[in-house]
């Protein structure tokens, strides 16, 4: 680029991406976030302070190197820049898409206050991107092979992180996978809109450059049980996620038309069905959508059903747009995208027809009284405020549990009453020798990035572990 | 042969297929994790291609030194039919499993076992199980007709088999509930009966038997996406609370199972169904007597 900006020159505007119009990509499956071009990328990266203290990286759950990459990046180095990312993090094509960036390191980054924070995560999906684009990716060099076997249950965030890992300090890894797609809630839950699945499938197959094993349609705990595991493999890491729905325990949840955000969000994304008849499984939403929950899932289960062309959308929330624990990005997106909003709702009974079809939901008012055991207001329902919503369909969409098949089936692995289980902090182990877990099915529905940070702590305590009596 | 169960080598090829009639195809899948680790009443999950849907079947049989599986599958939407088209040496993207919990195999004494249609392939593992626990085995089979019965001398392999079909062109003329109801009234009523078929038959079933108070177990056939007790979408009610068939089921008691709710919940994509089904059918010699 021609006469850059001189870095750093934090007074420049922070550059806050540019998106698909609202009216085109209500209608469409493509990403929403374009990302930057490179004159785009050098201009932000321009801004950079390259503070010596590095709250940026502190503030990163896998601690990528942001002063570094980003002043490569700046020196029209990308190609390097992929690299410095990738000496802590595999991943940045995906955690620049759907990492929450504004409450880690942008939230830290010193410039925030007076001129907004360097655009640290639109950088990293940029680097990423123009890496993988330009062949500009190679995988990171693997250490000597040992003789360790390892085998990651699930192919989820934290089970990469954890391949990744272990996969570079020279052991064999094989990841287990249940469903027929890699990549386990960036296949099946997070939209192709906000994560395309190229960028997923580039990345488990970056790992398999490096020797990584990946196997389908294998169910830990009913295909093979972690104990027939443990005699192929000296450590098994449990990643398998928080995909146990929770129902809303409301009269007519088992109405046809009335999905868990699990389901359908499985139904569009892995399966395909937004592109029924051309792929094979169909969805049903009819001509009015209710979505209830408050949170990222919910989002993302309100923003498909509106691309599939409905006439309404509504999305129930019981507490207020202040409460909601969805990232503020993806709020705003669903408003401009026409999702109506009913804020202070709560549905309490869901009723159908003689052919057991949803027909209409009885919601009830809400207002907030006091804080409650999560410090936010409990939402209390008012008195003789009930009313009707027309309804064909409805995604629950009010969290996640872990997924519960292998505690089941695992005697002697420790599980607190919600299903997680237990682990020991530091570690990540387990209450069975050599089995670790994290991610969702230790923390309940978590995020994408908690999920890798988890993985990253456990691929250093295993590796410990197998170093431990040999030379 | 001692297959290795991690290799993905060959996976998923049909190493034999039959036609046992116009819309029925038994399919032998080269699958020797699954054929490792299948007990009786475990299913599948198959998918045919990339875009496929994902279609769980019960295994019929399986032979952990081939490394194979068996599966019986009828064409009824496009998927099936797309399946019964394959021929041997193709072979299934997907074959996810075993999935589900297998039966549990005691001895009861005399168990009966009721099959229908297709179902009786599903029937045919359990009571073979039974079989070799030291049971009597009585079964009964229904068929619309003649060319829709199948496996009957397998089943009869295994004992006394009452052949019923809805037009009489072959055993009885007559409901699998009436050849029951007979038994019964014979004093030859059975110690457990199991049953698997249409939910309408299998409803039935467990109304004949509730009299008698003949503990009884059914096969739920709900919607199902991921088999793999994540999306609830095959939540089934048993004695008034929710069960996922995928994972806890397909076998669930009879008596306590709510057929009305699962009649309706079958029915959520028919339409749909029968549409991909129409426009595949426009494309392909048409196999199940569609336009």
């Amino acid at each position: 680029m021609e006469n850059k900006p001189k870095k750093p020159t934090p007074s420049i505007k922070q550059n806050l991406g540019r998106h698909q119009d609202p009216l085109a990509r209500r209608s469409n499956f493509d990403e929403v976030a374009l990302g930057f071009g490179p004159e785009e990328a050098l201009t932000e990266a321009a801004r950079c302070l390259g503070c010596k203290t590095k709250p940026c990286e502190l503030a990163c759950p896998v601690n990528v190197k942001i002063p570094e990459f980003i002043d490569l990046l700046y020196k029209e180095d990308t190609g390097a820049a992929a690299s410095k990312i990738f000496e802590t993090s595999l991943f940045p094509a995906i955690c620049g898409r759907v990492c929450p960036q504004e409450t880690y390191c942008e939230a830290a980054c010193v410039l925030k206050d007076k001129f907004g924070p360097v655009s640290i995560g639109r950088l990293e999906r940029f680097t990423a991107d123009y890496a993988r684009n330009n062949g500009l990716i190679t995988p990171p060099p693997c250490a000597p092979d040992t003789d360790k076997k390892v085998a990651c249950v699930g192919s989820g965030p934290t089970s990469l992180a954890v391949a990744a890992e272990l996969r570079k300090l020279g052991h064999a890894v094989t990841v287990f996978e249940a469903l027929h797609e890699f990549g386990g809630v960036l296949s099946y839950g997070i939209p192709t809109f906000r994560l395309p699945r190229e960028v997923v499938r580039f990345e488990v197959d970056m790992l398999r450059r490096m020797g990584v094993r990946f196997l389908k349609n294998v169910l830990v705990g009913k295909s093979l049980t972690i104990e027939e595991l443990k005699k192929d493999f000296d450590i098994i890491y449990i990643g398998s996620g928080a995909g146990l729905p929770s129902p809303m325990n409301a009269p007519g949840e088992d109405l046809v038309g009335v999905y868990s955000s699990n389901e359908f969000l499985t139904r569009i994304n892995l399966m395909g069905a937004y592109k029924f008849p051309e792929n094979d499984t169909p969805y049903y939403i009819g001509e009015k959508v209710v979505v209830v929950g408050g949170g990222n899932t919910a989002m993302d289960s309100a923003r498909c059903a509106q691309r599939l062309g409905p006439k309404s959308v509504s999305l129930l929330y019981r507490r207020t747009r202040a409460e909601m624990p969805a990232r503020g990005e993806e709020v705003e997106n669903a408003m401009e995208e026409g999702i109506n909003f009913e804020f202070l709702t709560a549905p309490v009974e869901l009723e159908g027809d003689e052919q057991g079809r949803l027909k209409r939901v009885k919601c009830v008012r809400m207002a907030l009284g006091e804080p409650d055991a999560s410090g936010r207001r409990k939402p209390l329902p008012q008195p003789g405020s009930e009313f009707y919503i027309e309804a064909d369909s409805l995604v629950v969409a009010i969290g996640q549990s872990p997924n519960p098949v292998i505690q089941q089936t695992t005697p002697g692995l420790s599980a607190n009453k919600w299903g997680g289980i237990i682990v020991d902090e530091a570690t990540a182990k387990t209450s069975l020798d050599g089995i670790y877990a994290g991610g969702d099915v230790v923390r309940g529905g978590a995020t994408v990035l908690l999920a890798m940070k988890d993985g990253k702590a456990a691929a250093r305590a295993i590796h410990e572990k197998l170093s431990a009596g040999t030379k | 042969m001692k297959h290795d169960i991690y290799s993905t080598e060959g996976l998923y090829k049909i190493v034999e297929k039959t036609d046992i009639s116009e819309t029925i195809s038994k399919h032998v899948i080269f699958a020797p994790l699954i054929a490792a680790k299948a007990k009786a009443g475990h299913f599948v999950i198959l998918r045919s291609r990339e875009g496929g849907e994902r279609i769980p079947v019960t295994l019929v049989d399986w032979s952990p030194e081939n490394g194979t599986v068996t599966v019986i599958i009828q064409s009824i939407g496009k998927s099936t039919t797309e399946m019964n088209a394959f021929k041997q040496g193709d072979s299934f993207s997907d074959v996810a499993g075993p999935l589900g919990t297998p039966v549990e195999i005691k001895k009861w004494g005399t168990v009966l076992g009721v099959g229908g249609g297709v179902g009786i392939a599903e029937l045919y593992p359990i009571a073979k199980a039974y079989k070799q626990a030291g049971n009597k085995i009585v079964s009964i089979l229904g068929a619309r007709n003649k060319g829709l019965l199948i496996l009957e001398r397998e089943m009869a392999e295994l004992g006394e088999i009452i052949v019923t079909t809805d037009d009489g062109s072959a055993g009885k003329k007559g409901l699998v509930t009436d050849a029951m109801n007979d038994l019964y009234a014979a004093g030859k009523g059975p110690d457990a009966i199991f049953t698997i078929g249409p939910i309408i038959m299998m409803k039935f079933v467990a109304q004949a038997s509730l009299p008698h108070r003949t503990p009884t177990f059914a096969s739920l056939n709900p919607v199902m996406l991921d088999g793999t007790g994540m999306c609830g979408g095959c939540r089934v009610e048993i004695g008034g609370k929710p069960k996922f068939a995928c994972v806890d089921g397909p076998m669930f008691d009879a008596h306590q199972t709510n057929f009305d709710l699962l009649l309706k919940r079958t029915a959520a994509y028919r339409g749909q169904e029968k549409d991909s089904l129409e426009r595949y059918a426009k494309g392909h010699q048409c196999r199940i007597g569609l336009h």
